[in-house]
């Protein structure tokens, strides 16, 4: 009999589940749950999209493409990139495309972490950073962002994490589950600060899409940030691409040169597929976006009105598409609430512990669903409030 | 006239008057005046439920009608089609590039009921020179809303 808790990686085995799987895996087995859980767009891809991927397969071209991705794709994102955030990417040595955002992710971690490294990451934000961290060999060093501040990361929390051993900090905004966004003047101010301590930035940018009212600004547009940022982006939310799995990290060439090393090793290249149907996405879908933008913003002005209307605070989240309103007032943690609700009225919302301690008080509504679905949900959680 | 509030009743007719305001953020006052007055002036022209008749018990059958039609003298084919248009079998009247003139969608509780109704009305109005019927076996999909069931996709368990 073989002692599998002697011979598995002590680094893997000690990083914790996630806590929103189990949630999910319970309200799996029930009937008649009306969940605001996910995270993933209900919209189907466009059909342009899908007919370009289509269109490659009916082509055959179903082999490997080279390890940074297709020449076309790249060319096309490095255009985007420059149209939308002001930020110029060579295609040819700034630009590796990934399997989804969170490859990229992982792969800059990996790229830049050295054992002992300490990498800060504001909190409540999405669950991969930590233990993409540790997996690194880094050390995660958590910055508890607060609702005061709409959970944007301010100078003097920056100045706080930062100690000797500090190598980079990864920037998620806009933010999952927060819907927090940071201007360019949030921006700017902990520039200033990561410029003087020669501090790397991850950028996590996969919502940039996705903002409400403003245009997204990118840390690497910031004077003095683009020879420290790698900025990551992707394709799952903005056009609905999800189960596609492509995204993309830009950044300086040497540090690109990096990243595309371990991405040759562990992955080869990106699905090949998906990259044609993206390559079809940014030349030709903007009008798309801005459909499905709209239909979010209606739902996020719903859910938000929702939720103040039954007498849980809910600040409107700038970007993203996520809720986050507070359950304080109800006494309750975070995770008693939820479970509370799950068996009492057949809600499943995510606590928001599952993105950090920073989350306490608070839960993860998403709206990717339909205002019918939205306001059913709503009303299920009113009675739920009235019996408490 | 408010394009925002069209496109939202559009899509839900019955959408309640107080999301319609927080969506486009508007008061609810300012939007029952919008509607109100768009409605007056023939923009919105009612409001209709979608029904798979399929899936009720009682029987319902259309057929789409391709009429070639000789257009009046000063009328063109405004006269026929706004006599047809009055029809209560009648579900739309459309006047069409190409080989046919009008496109007429009939409803009726049978085959015959139908056939009939093109036989003994449409056919014999004057202008009316050839007609085309074709029966509407099954319906897929309607006013953009799908009538089909999807099936299980087997995904599995999403978390996150």
């Amino acid at each position: 009999m073989i002692d599998y808790s002697k011979i598995l990686a002590k680094t893997v085995v000690e990083i914790k589940p996630s806590g929103i799987r189990k949630f999910f895996d319970i309200a799996n087995t029930m009937e008649d749950v009306i969940s605001l859980g996910v995270g993933e767009p209900d919209f189907r891809t466009p059909w342009q999209i899908r007919s370009a991927g289509i269109r490659s397969l009916e082509r055959g071209q179903t082999r490997y493409t080279s390890n940074r991705g297709l020449d076309a794709l790249r060319q096309e994102i490095s255009k985007y990139v420059e149209r939308k955030y002001s930020v110029s990417y060579s295609p040819k040595s700034d630009i590796l495309i990934t399997v989804g955002g969170s490859e990229a992710i992982d792969a800059a971690i990996r790229a830049i972490t050295n054992p002992g490294d300490e990498i800060i990451i504001p909190e409540p934000s999405y669950v991969c950073y930590e233990p993409m961290t540790r997996l690194a060999g880094g050390v995660p060093v958590i910055i508890n962002t607060q609702a005061e501040n709409e959970f944007k990361l301010t100078k003097e929390e920056l100045l706080s994490a930062i100690t000797d051993k500090t190598k980079a900090l990864i920037l998620p905004y806009p933010c999952n589950p927060t819907g927090a966004i940071m201007d360019e003047c949030d921006l700017s101010a902990i520039a200033e600060v990561l410029r003087e301590r020669d501090i790397l930035v991850i950028s996590d940018e996969i919502y940039a899409e996705l903002t409400f009212g403003s245009k997204h600004v990118s840390i690497a547009s910031i004077p003095g940030m683009r020879e420290r940022t790698v900025m990551i982006n992707g394709f799952s939310k903005t056009f609905s691409m999800t189960g596609w799995r492509l995204g993309y990290a830009c950044g300086p060439a040497e540090i690109m040169k990096e990243i595309t090393k371990i991405h040759q090793f562990a992955i080869m290249c990106a699905p090949t597929t998906s990259q044609y149907a993206a390559t079809e996405a940014l030349r030709a879908c903007d009008e798309e976006v801005e459909k499905m933008k709209e239909e979010y913003d209606a739902r996020r002005k719903i859910i938000v009105k929702g939720f103040c209307d039954i007498g849980l605070e809910c600040r409107e989240p700038k970007g993203a598409f996520y809720a986050f309103p507070s359950i304080k007032s109800t006494g309750m943690t975070s995770e008693e609430f939820c479970e509370k609700l799950l068996y009492a009225k057949k809600v499943a919302l995510v606590p928001g512990t599952a993105f950090g301690e920073s989350g306490e008080g608070f839960v993860r509504a998403s709206y990717c669903y339909s205002v019918e679905h939205i306001k059913t949900a709503l009303t299920r959680i009113a009675e739920f409030l009235r019996q408490i | 006239m408010n394009v925002k509030i069209l496109k939202l009743l559009e899509k839900n007719a019955r959408m309640e008057i107080a999301d319609i305001a927080t969506v486009t953020s508007l008061s609810e006052d300012e939007v029952r005046r919008e509607i109100s007055e768009m409605e007056k002036s023939g923009i919105i022209r009612g409001y209709k439920g979608v029904i798979d008749w399929e899936k009720v018990d009682s029987s319902s059958v259309s057929a789409i009608i391709e009429l070639k039609v000789t257009p009046t003298a000063g009328l063109g084919f405004e006269e026929v089609a706004e006599r047809i248009a009055k029809y209560p079998a009648v579900e739309s009247v459309s006047l069409m590039s190409g080989a046919c003139d009008l496109t007429v969608v009939v409803t009726g509780k049978t085959f015959q009921e139908v056939s009939l109704f093109v036989a003994k009305e449409l056919a014999l109005i004057d202008s009316v020179t050839s007609t085309a019927t074709q029966f509407i076996m099954r319906r897929y999909k309607e006013f953009g809303v799908e009538l089909i069931n999807n099936e299980e996709d087997g995904r599995g368990t999403i978390s996150l």
